[in-house]
């Protein structure tokens, strides 16, 4: 007897299952925002607090750095006990991993500034909120973009992990596929998931483009 | 908080460390396999199929870098590697292998986690060697030292720290990915906290979450201390800053 037939991608799957796969795909998507704005938020005023005083530079990037190593799923089983199973868990999961890269990107790009900048927009008189969001910010936006596209396209692929805890976007998809050998299923959830994680970033880089225009002329001319 | 108390009597247990019945278990066709209710027997699987995926992509990754990085060519590649095992979730690689002829159990993840492990040894290793001054390669090739010396002899210690931290990078990734197989019917650590959660036993999951943290954070220690330890002392703040 032959067995049915299980193929890899199927648009018949794709058609009966639009409803779930788009409410997953969507949970998935405002997930990862979420996250990544949480993070930022966070992590700017970190950065910001490390370049100004010195000392705590080493300590806010170990402490990131080590919260970095520990692994997704051991991170969601530490959380699970106390925030319960579902999306806080994993938002907060997320967050955590988001932070090191943005705090180390933003922290770079801040104290990449020319002095020499700084120092003449100190001159003029720009006091240092001013300074801080005038001058160094539009400065410091290369590598703050850079850190927020890892960030993002990371977040992404990290948002399937939250399988353990019941709430994984795509990754639900994934994992019932694997229950039930329903390949359609797998390979639809994981192409979506790198297909979002493209888009995503090349949605930051677009805007990126658009909220410097200096750095595009720079290249053109 | 009952939770804590829960994870405490587990992790102070020695039947949870040893196991119902030893470290082993039996198989269907006669062979064996580590037993899952064993926290030791569990670490040492978990070791192993991290030593074997990092082994496995070590072994292509650093002839590929080292000769890529001598022509310096392929910098493009390593980059577009790089970038796509970020965006894709090993998840969806552990399931995708599940559902084809590959399988599931340990063979299947220790080749998803040697595939994540690639890039950032091949990205070093390339970056490494493609950066020793030009100079200093000019000046070895001038000596009449031959392509295949001026690879290994010259450029290859010069580019080690940079390996070295890519390597690091790699093991302790590795060992964080590893917990991922038990979704997928695999062993290593990860199982502790799958069982917990199917079981709703939370205070198991915390500890599983505790030893499996604290295994990357040991290894990761270890490579560092490693990658300290071989790299020759002038070379090592050139790491430091790399790194």
């Amino acid at each position: 007897m032959d067995a049915p037939p299980n193929p890899w991608l199927s648009w018949r799957y794709v058609e009966n299952n639009w409803g779930e796969i788009s409410d997953q795909l969507t949970i998935h998507t405002t997930l990862t925002l979420e996250a990544v704005a949480i993070a930022f938020a966070i992590a700017f005023p970190l950065a910001v607090l490390a370049r100004n005083v010195r000392w705590l530079a080493g300590p806010v990037l170990g402490t990131a750095g080590v919260l970095y190593t520990v692994p997704s799923l051991a991170l969601f089983a530490l959380l699970a006990p106390f925030t319960g199973i579902g999306r806080t868990t994993v938002l907060i999961g997320l967050v955590t991993y988001a932070l090191l890269v943005l705090v180390r990107n933003i922290l770079t790009g801040l104290e990449g500034v020319d002095p020499d900048i700084i120092d003449a927009a100190k001159g003029l008189g720009y006091g240092r909120w001013r300074l801080l969001f005038g001058v160094e910010l539009p400065h410091a936006l290369p590598s703050i973009v850079a850190g927020l596209r890892i960030a993002t396209v990371t977040t992404v692929a990290l948002v399937t992990v939250g399988v353990v805890v019941g709430y994984g976007g795509l990754g639900q998809l994934m994992f019932r596929g694997f229950q039930s050998n329903y390949r359609a299923q797998i390979a639809t959830s994981a192409l979506l998931c790198v297909v979002l994680a493209l888009a995503l970033d090349l949605a930051i880089l677009l805007a990126a483009r658009w909220l410097m225009p200096w750095a595009r002329r720079r290249r053109a001319a | 908080m009952s939770v804590w108390t829960d994870a405490w009597d587990y992790i102070t247990s020695s039947t949870s460390w040893m196991g119902q019945n030893g470290l082993t278990r039996p198989t269907f066709d006669g062979g064996w396999s580590w037993a899952h209710d064993s926290i030791l027997a569990l670490t040492i699987e978990h070791l192993y199929m991290s030593a074997a995926a990092v082994i496995t992509a070590a072994a292509i990754a650093l002839p590929l870098g080292i000769v890529l990085g001598h022509v310096r060519r392929g910098g493009g590649l390593t980059v577009v590697l790089s970038n796509i095992s970020r965006a894709m979730p090993t998840l969806a690689l552990l399931t995708l292998f599940a559902a084809s002829a590959i399988g599931f159990g340990n063979r299947a993840v220790i080749i998803a986690a040697a595939i994540f492990a690639f890039p950032p040894i091949l990205t070093n290793t390339f970056t490494g060697m493609a950066g020793v001054d030009a100079d200093v390669r000019e000046a070895a090739l001038g000596q009449g030292l031959t392509r295949m010396q001026v690879a290994l002899r010259v450029e290859l210690p010069l580019a080690w720290p940079l390996i070295a931290a890519g390597l690091r990078t790699s093991a302790a990734q590795t060992v964080a990915t590893v917990p991922l197989a038990a979704l997928v019917a695999g062993g290593g650590l990860g199982v502790i906290i799958n069982t917990g959660l199917a079981t709703q036993r939370y205070g198991e999951v915390l500890a599983g979450g505790v030893l499996v943290a604290l295994l990357t954070l040991a290894v990761d220690g270890l490579m560092a201390t490693l990658q300290k330890g071989l790299t020759p002392p002038p070379l090592r703040i050139r790491a430091r800053s790399a790194a």
